[in-house]
């Protein structure tokens, strides 16, 4: 995800400041990790930079000094361009479990493979258990709920890998050490 | 916790094919509980074993510490009836009754009065989004609504044990998703232990353990590994 990006897209309802755009984020974006206040200007650095925000104002009302950014016409122009663009699809986690279980037969064998993939699959389970627990607690939102279904989703795609790939350890492990 | 629901050693055979070969389990009081595992792998069966409705050919289940097997037809009837709730994939209401007399009806056979069965009835229709519904029949709604008013009338008695096999199988995502909150809040509220058979690891997620099965015994693996004793 781009955080540049998420934040030109925040500031396309007027003008903010960084811990304005901070909590609209960590709002919009709950599960996402949080944005830390320094990636926050500095980003806002660079889009300024850039072309793509411009400084609006300044707020002293309420304690520190703080600057408001806005779009300018560049900046709405990449962000239309950013929402039209198809991303590339790109099973990031799997990729990590892919590289371990081959290295693992490599390395370790078997057993070990088959040990490592057990235990991975009862972490993956009690995070789908956890994710569900968010989704299904009262007073969820909306927000919340679609951000857990896109993890669930991909954990259940991890977990059905998992699932056929010890079918094929045995398999696997002649090829890799032969 | 102490077991409400104990499964020890259970055997079943259809014919010459053995279904279950020697299962343990437990269900303590509002635990939820996943069975899964690949078709033919025996979890509706233990589902209809543990619920009574299907006799163990050795082993036992017991309830409360109390055997079922050791109970009379009646006994065990009485035992359905009251403190189990049983939910099938195709919620199986009596076509020629409306939904709210379908919910009603396990009301009126533990005996209640039919003005009271129908207003509770009405208030676990409207629990599950299906008010509206109340005077059609099942021919005149969707699989989703039917199933919807099938889990009321599961749940319309408060049962201590929920049986629930494979519930959501026939449902769209979302309604299915509707169907087991409602669920697991009803088991939260209430106590209600629920057995939940399924074979989607997304489904067994609502459950607070798992029981994997592989060819009629405990797949401790979880992975259809059945791994060695």
């Amino acid at each position: 995800m781009s955080t540049s990006h998420v934040l030109l897209g925040l500031l396309s309802g007027g003008a903010r400041h960084g811990y304005e755009l901070k909590r609209a984020h960590d709002d919009r974006l709950p599960q996402a990790k949080p944005l830390a206040f320094g990636q926050v200007y500095a980003t806002l650095g660079r889009l300024e930079r850039d072309g793509l925000v411009e400084q609006s104002g300044q707020d002293r009302d309420a304690g520190p000094d703080r600057t408001s950014y806005s779009l300018t016409g560049a900046g709405r122009t990449r962000l239309a361009e950013w929402l039209a663009a198809i991303e590339s699809p790109a099973p990031y986690v799997t990729s990590t479990l892919f590289a371990k279980v081959m290295v693992s037969l490599l390395v370790a064998g078997e057993e070990t493979t088959t040990g490592y993939l057990i235990a991975q699959r009862e972490a993956h389970v009690a995070r789908l258990r956890e994710l569900t627990g968010i989704k299904t607690a009262r007073g969820a939102s909306a927000g919340d709920v679609v951000a857990a279904d896109y993890a669930i989703a991909h954990l259940d795609a991890d977990l059905r890998w998992l699932q056929t790939t010890l079918l094929r350890v045995a398999e696997l492990n002649q090829e890799v050490n032969s | 916790m102490t077991a409400l629901l104990q499964g020890a050693a259970l055997h079943r055979r259809y014919g010459r094919t053995p279904a279950l070969r020697g299962v343990d389990m437990e269900v303590a009081e509002g635990e939820i509980v996943a069975v899964t595992g690949p078709s033919g792998c025996g979890k509706s069966t233990l589902l209809h074993c543990l619920a009574g409705l299907l006799k163990v050919d050795s082993g036992g289940v017991s309830y409360r510490g109390q055997d079922l097997g050791s109970l009379s037809e009646a006994a065990r009837s009485r035992l359905r009836r009251t403190e189990f709730g049983v939910l099938f994939q195709f919620g199986q209401l009596v076509p020629e009754l409306t939904a709210v007399e379908n919910v009603a009806l396990p009301l009126l056979l533990a005996g209640s009065r039919r003005r009271q069965a129908r207003k509770v009835a009405g208030e676990w229709l409207d629990r599950f989004g299906v008010a509206e519904l109340a005077d059609k029949l099942p021919g005149a709604m969707s699989g989703g609504q039917q199933q919807r008013c099938a889990t009321a009338r599961s749940l319309v008695t408060e049962p201590r044990v929920l049986f629930a096999d494979e519930p959501t199988g026939a449902l769209d995502v979302l309604t299915g998703e509707r169907v087991l909150s409602e669920i697991v809040h009803v088991a939260r509220e209430r106590s209600m232990a629920v057995v939940l058979v399924t074979h989607e690891p997304q489904i067994a997620a609502y459950a607070d353990r798992e029981i994997a099965l592989r060819d009629g015994v405990v797949d401790p693996s979880g992975l259809g590994l059945r791994m060695p004793a």
